[in-house]
C-alpha cells in the first residue's frame, strides 16, 4: 500500500516537474535539472530491459545510473545483480548478461573467451565507477593524521605497532601521539577493496609491502571483520584501530581519515583530490579499451592528488550486440558517463573528471 | 477383522466341486482369511510414512555424497594437510592451501562454551517451569522462552556485536586479568576491547540454544511419574531432595539429548558468528579471548567469491567436516539416550 502511495506521489511529482519545465519556469526536482541539460546527448531506444551482473563495489553507483537512465529514457531499465566480480565476468562471457561489472579488467585467459561472446570482436573494459578508499582511524584527539604510503604498508603488515612510532611522529610533528598499540582491522571476507588496497601498497610502497595482492588480506596482522560496515564498526568500537574502507562508510561513522603524503605534501581525501589522480591516470589498453595502468596511478606523486581509489569497470562488447541491445547499452552508458556522474558523491563515489568523461564517451560512441 | 471371525465354510465340506454356490466368496483359502484387511487408507498411509522415511535418508545420503564429490578434486589439489594445517588460502586455484584445524578449534570452542553456559541455566528454567512456577505463570513463561528460539540469528549477531560485546568487555577483562595464567583465559590475537572474541560468540550462542535445551528438558521433566514424586514426598523428602532423587534421574537422558540438540545448532550457527567473530591470520591461541572463524562463518565469508570449482570445493570440504561433526554429536546423543532403560 505504502509503495503504491509513494509511487503515486512520485508520479505526481515527476508529472508536475515535466509540466513545469515545459513551461520554462524553474523547478526544484533535482534530477529534472541535470536531465534537462544532458538528455539531448542520450539516444534512447532499443531493448527496454538490459541485464547486467558483477561487482558489488559499484552497486550504489549503478543504482544511481539506472535511476538517471529511467528518468531520461522513460520506460527503460537495467537490472543489475551484484553477485561479485568473478560472477560478473563469468556471466558476461557466457552471454547471460548484456554487460558485466568487475573490479579488475579481463584477464588474458578471459579476453579470448570474451571475444567469442562478442561474435569475434574484442570486449572493452570501461572504467566508469571510482570509489575513494579512506585509511580510517579511531584516535581520540588526533585530527588530520598524515601518513606516507610506506608507513601505511608497515602499519598494515605489522612493521609499525605503536601510534608513537618514530615513523608516524616524524610525519605528524607537534601532534600528541599516544603510546598505544595500533589495532589493524581488515576485511575478513573476500573483497575488491582489499585487492585494490593491497595493489596500492604494492605500487606505492614496494619496499615495505612484500606480501602480495589478492582479494583476501595478506598483511598477517590485526583482526578481520566482515564487510565494510563490519570494519567501520570495529574501528568505531576500538580505540587505536585503523582500517581501509570506502570513504562513505568512514564519513558516516565520523572516523578520522588520514591524509596521504605521496611525496608532494599531505593530501586530504576529497572529490577533487581523487578526481585529480584519476585525470592523471594513464591508459594501458589499446584504442577504446580503457584499462587503467593501476601501478602508475597508485604510484603517482602528482601534487594534490589522492591516488588510493577503487577502480571498477564495465565489460562491454565493442561490436557483436544485436541492434536493439547495442542501442540500449549505448544509451545507458552515455547516461552513466554524463549526468549519471553528478549525484555520485552522495552515494560515496568520485565523479569522473571532465576529460575522462570525454574519453569514455568516445569509446561508448564507438560501440556498434 | 470381520472375515477372520467367520466360520471357515470351505474346510468342512471337502468338496472342491461345488464352486459356484452363494457361499463361494467365503470359502477362500486359509491364507487369505487370516490376513488382516487392508483398506486403501492403510496402504496410502503406510506408503506415505515409508516414503518420508526413505526420502529423508536418501536426502541426507545425497547431501553427504554431493559434499564428498565436490570436495574430492579440491582435496587432491590441496598443497597442505587438510586435517593438520590451519592456513586458508584459496584465492588461486593453482596453489590451493586449506586446512581445517583452526576453524575446527573455533567451532568447537564457541559451541562448548555456549553449552557450558546454557546447560545449567536451561536446567534451572526447566525445573522452575515444571516444579516451582505457579501453574498460571508457567505457561506464558514457557511461551516467552520459546519465543527466543524464533528470533532470527542475524538479530542475535547484531545485538551480540553492538550491544552485548561492549557490556561484556569489563567481564572479559576481569577474567583475563585474574585468570590469565590459565591458557583458556590468556590474551589472544584480537583485542578484548573490540569484543570479536570466542568469548562473546559463546555467550551469544548460549542465548541462542537456551530455548531449545529448555523446551526439551521441560517436556521430559514434566513426564516424571507422579507416583515417584509422591513416594519421595511421602518418605519425607524436601522439594530439592525430591527433585534430586526422582525428577533428575528420570530426566537425565532427555536433558543430555536436549543439550546435544543445542550443541548441533551451535555448531552450525552462521550469520551471528559471521558478524561477531574477528578473523585473524595468525595461529590462534587456545584461548576464549582470541578470534577466528568457525567452519560455517568461514564459508559465509568466502561465499561471495566462489569463482572457480576448486575454491568452492575447499569450502565444501570444510562443510563436509561440519556435516560429519554434527552427525557424530547426534550419534553420541542417541547413544546416551539409548543407554537409559526408561527410554528403551
Amino acid at each position: 500500500m505504502n509503495i503504491k502511495r509513494h509511487g503515486a506521489a512520485l508520479g505526481l511529482v515527476a508529472a508536475s516537474a515535466l509540466l513545469l519545465s515545459a513551461c520554462g519556469s524553474d523547478n526544484n526536482a533535482q534530477r529534472g535539472d541535470t536531465a534537462a541539460a544532458n538528455s539531448a546527448n542520450v539516444d534512447c531506444g532499443g531493448k527496454k530491459e538490459l541485464s547486467a551482473e558483477g561487482s558489488s563495489a559499484q552497486t550504489n553507483a549503478i543504482q544511481e545510473f539506472v535511476a538517471e537512465y529511467a528518468h531520461i529514457c522513460d520506460g527503460f531499465n537495467v537490472a543489475y545483480n551484484p553477485t561479485g566480480s568473478g560472477a560478473g565476468v563469468k556471466q558476461f562471457i557466457g552471454g547471460q548478461v548484456d554487460f558485466g561489472g568487475s573490479d579488475s579488467p579481463l584477464k588474458e585467459s578471459e579476453v579470448e573467451k570474451a571475444m567469442q561472446r562478442c561474435s569475434g570482436n574484442p570486449a572493452w573494459n570501461l572504467p566508469m565507477v571510482f570509489g575513494p578508499v579512506a585509511v580510517a582511524y579511531n584516535l581520540p584527539g588526533m585530527e588530520g593524521l598524515v601518513l606516507k604510503p610506506d608507513t601505511i604498508a608497515k602499519i598494515f603488515n605489522g612493521g609499525i605497532k605503536k601510534w608513537n612510532d618514530p615513523a608516524i611522529r616524524e610525519l605528524n610533528s607537534g601532534a600528541n601521539l599516544p603510546d598505544k598499540n595500533i589495532v589493524v582491522i581488515y576485511r575478513s571476507d573476500e573483497s575488491g577493496t582489499t585487492d585494490n588496497f593491497q595493489k596500492y601498497l604494492q605500487a606505492a610502497a614496494k619496499d615495505s609491502w612484500t606480501q602480495g595482492v589478492g582479494k583476501s588480506f595478506k598483511g598477517d596482522t590485526g583482526e578481520g571483520k566482515a564487510k565494510s560496515q563490519g570494519v567501520t564498526d570495529g574501528v568505531k568500537a576500538t580505540e587505536g584501530a585503523i582500517t581501509y574502507v570506502e570513504k562513505s562508510f568512514a564519513d558516516a561513522a565520523n572516523l578520522g581519515i588520514a591524509k596521504i603524503d605521496s611525496g608532494a605534501g599531505p593530501v586530504e581525501l576529497t572529490d577533487e583530490a581523487a578526481g585529480k589522480a584519476i585525470a592523471a591516470a594513464k591508459i594501458k589498453g589499446s584504442g577504446h579499451d580503457l584499462v587503467l595502468d593501476l601501478n602508475a596511478l597508485y604510484a603517482s606523486k602528482e601534487p594534490g592528488a589522492y591516488p588510493l581509489v577503487l577502480v571498477t569497470y564495465e565489460l562491454v562488447c565493442s561490436k557483436g550486440y544485436d541492434a536493439e541491445t547495442s542501442k540500449a547499452v549505448k544509451a545507458f552508458l552515455t547516461t552513466a558517463a554524463t549526468s549519471g556522474q553528478d549525484n555520485l558523491t552522495k552515494v560515496g563515489y568520485v565523479p569522473l573528471p571532465q576529460e575522462f568523461r570525454t574519453k569514455l564517451l568516445d569509446a561508448i560512441k564507438a560501440i556498434a | 477383522m470381520r472375515t477372520a471371525l467367520r466360520p471357515r465354510a470351505g474346510s468342512g465340506g471337502g468338496s472342491a466341486t461345488a464352486p459356484h454356490t452363494p457361499e463361494g466368496p467365503i470359502s477362500t483359502p486359509n491364507i487369505a482369511q487370516s490376513r488382516p484387511v487392508r483398506r486403501p487408507g492403510d496402504r496410502l498411509f503406510r506408503g506415505a510414512a515409508v516414503g518420508s522415511g526413505v526420502f529423508i535418508v536418501a536426502l541426507i545420503s545425497a547431501i553427504g555424497l554431493f559434499l564428498l564429490l565436490q570436495a574430492i578434486p579440491s582435496l587432491r589439489a590441496n598443497q597442505v594437510g587438510f586435517l593438520t594445517s590451519g592456513v586458508w588460502n584459496t584465492t588461486s586455484a593453482t596453489d590451493l592451501q586449506f586446512g581445517i584445524l583452526y576453524l575446527l578449534w573455533v567451532t568447537v570452542a564457541t559451541s562448548v562454551l555456549a553449552l557450558a553456559l546454557a546447560m545449567p541455566i536451561s536446567l534451572g528454567i526447566a525445573l522452575f517451569l515444571t516444579h516451582y512456577a505457579p501453574r498460571r505463570l508457567a505457561r506464558p513463561f514457557a511461551y516467552v522462552v520459546d519465543l527466543l528460539a524464533a528470533v532470527p540469528s542475524i538479530i542475535f549477531g547484531l545485538w551480540g556485536i553492538k550491544v552485548l560485546a561492549p557490556t561484556l568487555v569489563p567481564v572479559a577483562e576481569w577474567l583475563n586479568h585474574n585468570l590469565g595464567f590459565i591458557p583458556l583465559f590468556a590474551e589472544g590475537n584480537v583485542t578484548i576491547a573490540g569484543g570479536g572474541t570466542v568469548f562473546t560468540a559463546g555467550v551469544v550462542l548460549a542465548v541462542m540454544i537456551l530455548p531449545i535445551i529448555t523446551a526439551v528438558s521441560r517436556e521430559v521433566f514434566e513426564r516424571t511419574p507422579r507416583e515417584h514424586i509422591e513416594g519421595a514426598l511421602a518418605l519425607g523428602a524436601t522439594k530439592w531432595e525430591m527433585l534430586r532423587t526422582t525428577v533428575l534421574p528420570f530426566g537425565k537422558a532427555g536433558y543430555v539429548s536436549a543439550a546435544m540438540l543445542g550443541l548441533g545448532r551451535a555448531l552450525g550457527e552462521t550469520v551471528a558468528l559471521y558478524l561477531i567473530l574477528s578473523a585473524t591470520t595468525a595461529v590462534p591461541e587456545l584461548s576464549f579471548f582470541d578470534g577466528g572463524a568457525t567452519i560455517a562463518s568461514k564459508i559465509a565469508l568466502g561465499a561471495a567469491e566462489f569463482n572457480n570449482p576448486l575454491t568452492a570445493g575447499a569450502y565444501i570440504a570444510a562443510g563436509l567436516v561440519l556435516f560429519l561433526l554434527t552427525f557424530v554429536v547426534n550419534a553420541l546423543a542417541r547413544a546416551v539416550v539409548a543407554g537409559k532403560k526408561e527410554y528403551a
